[in-house]
């Protein structure tokens, strides 16, 4: 090392101005709570299982989704439909509990893929954080959508998505 | 004699509780100023900016449970932390806060104490705080905080040296031992550090090293010794520690903006205000706003330079700063010689 750089100063003071220069930047950091980035169009959040323009549950309890679930987060479990249930539920069968747990689901929207009532999907709601880890497991309460408060899924419900569930390896996701 | 007692009592208080001010804030701004300069924001919850975080930390530690290990030394343990807080206290006595003030026909001096050795109290007191940090790594009975306790003694023994020519450099200038009276005579623009810049790159760089701080934090050493002489410590406690190495950093900014950087006195102020009252109050802002510069800069090289490794810092100290700091003195006697001023 020559003698300048030895003295180790000017290397100090040009630290020093680096770090100063960061001092007065632009800051990245997004304050969550109050502010929110902005999420891609098909940002996979929490899901939702859609009703029907009725406003009866699509999902048939298949058990498709359970099956395509690489976490094995879903579970459900099926009943058939009474008479007087019709605006309830939209086919004979229908799942009386139906819960993902929300701590093994790594958001993959595979579930979505294999759905073939077009009855879950994936939203751009962040799943809420809590205390215990019981409350993480998410039934019917949550997921189904309010009846008067329709969820919109129509940014992943694309033209072009629905299109290409029309190739036949997809032929059983028909809407009715 | 009633009314000297209140008026110097009222001026400690008012000292202790600037000092301690200055520290909480010190401890918020260490973490605003970490996160700017790594483009974050950093605390801004409690309050608005997050103004209240150094009162909801102190509540954080109060709250902490004490623990005090089996196999330690208890009394020494519990003594520790105190010698650190104590001595970080009383280094803000000698420091002239401002020149004086004329309040109903009598003369009130900013400064606790001048007492006539004004610096060599100053370190003394300083090396006394070593103490707090050797005793309370010792009687942790852990050898982190022993090594970590070993690390800041043979640190500070080492950078007081050469800190102590600097010193005696600027003292040969100057001609005097009272903190005042080197204020004073720094008159204008006759700031010390241009007389005296070698020394001042010494002081600074020793200061730093006596207040442990970052790059010479090596008493601490997270990523070495856990947390060095404070491992075993807990609770507020641990806050003394903590908070001692702030009004520490507060106290040696004083001192450099005082021995270095003209303390009290505004350049060519006296020629445009002529209220003696003003003129004390304004030099007592204008000294704090450098020591807040100085603070800054603390804390601006810490998140700037990584830390020495041992024999580094020790090379630094023995090799270099103190055959520097050696020939600075030198270097000021001829320099004086030549310009007459000693025969």
């Amino acid at each position: 090392m020559t003698l300048v750089e030895r003295l180790y100063l000017p290397a100090i003071l040009h630290g020093l101005r680096i770090t100063v220069r960061h001092f007065f930047k632009k800051k990245v950091t997004i304050k969550y709570p109050e502010e929110k980035r902005e999420f891609s169009k098909v940002y996979r959040g929490q899901h939702v299982l859609k009703r029907d323009e009725n406003g009866a549950e699509r999902c048939t309890a298949c058990g498709l989704c359970a099956v395509a679930c690489p976490a094995e987060a879903i579970t459900m479990v099926a009943a058939e439909r009474k008479k007087g249930e019709e605006k309830l539920y939209r086919e004979e069968k229908y799942a009386s509990v139906y819960e993902i747990n929300m701590l093994r689901c790594i958001f993959c929207g595979l579930c979505e893929d294999a759905c073939p009532k077009e009855a879950i999907f994936l939203t751009d709601r962040i799943t809420p954080s809590t205390f215990q880890r019981g409350e993480l497991v998410f039934g019917k309460d949550i997921l189904v959508e309010p009846s008067d408060k329709p969820i919109d899924i129509s940014a992943r419900q694309t033209k072009e998505v629905l299109d290409f569930k029309k190739h036949k390896e997809f032929s059983h996701n028909k809407l009715l | 004699m009633a009314s000297y007692i209140l008026y110097k009592l009222i001026l400690v208080i008012v000292v202790f509780s600037v000092s301690l001010l200055v520290a909480m804030y010190s401890t918020y701004a260490e973490r605003k100023i970490a996160a700017f300069l790594q483009d974050r924001i950093g605390p801004n919850r409690a309050g608005p900016f997050g103004i209240l975080q150094p009162l909801a930390d102190g509540v954080k530690m109060f709250m902490k449970e004490e623990i005090i290990p089996d196999v330690s030394n208890k009394w020494l343990f519990i003594l520790g932390p105190c010698i650190a807080m104590m001595t970080a206290c009383m280094t803000g006595v000698v420091i002239p806060w401002g020149d004086k003030l004329l309040i109903g026909g009598r003369e009130y001096s900013l400064q606790i104490t001048d007492i006539n050795i004004g610096i060599l109290y100053l370190l003394g007191v300083v090396s006394i705080g070593v103490y707090g940090i050797m005793i309370g790594g010792w009687a942790s009975n852990n050898k982190y905080s022993l090594l970590g306790a070993i690390r800041a003694s043979s640190q500070m023994i080492s950078y007081e040296l050469a800190m102590g020519f600097a010193i005696i450099a600027l003292v040969m200038h100057t001609g005097t031992l009272s903190v005042k009276e080197i204020a004073q005579m720094q008159n204008g623009w006759h700031w010390n550090i241009f007389y005296q810049p070698l020394g001042f790159l010494i002081f600074i760089i020793c200061a730093f090293a006596e207040t442990n701080r970052a790059p010479f934090d090596l008493a601490e050493c997270e990523s070495e010794l856990i947390g060095g002489y404070h491992t075993e410590f807990s609770s507020m406690k641990l806050g003394f520690y903590l908070f001692a190495e702030y009004i520490n950093m507060f106290i040696s900014s004083a001192v450099i903006s005082t021995l270095y950087f003209g303390g009290y006195n505004i350049p060519f102020a006296d020629h445009f205000i002529h209220n003696g009252n003003v003129l004390s109050v304004l030099g007592t802002l204008f000294l704090f706003a450098k020591i807040f510069f100085f603070i800054f800069f603390f804390m601006w090289v810490r998140w700037t330079l990584p830390r020495f490794r041992y024999d580094q810092l020790m090379n630094l100290g023995w090799k270099i700063l103190i055959p520097l700091s050696l020939a600075n003195v030198a270097l000021t006697g001829i320099l004086m010689y030549l310009t007459g001023r000693i025969h």
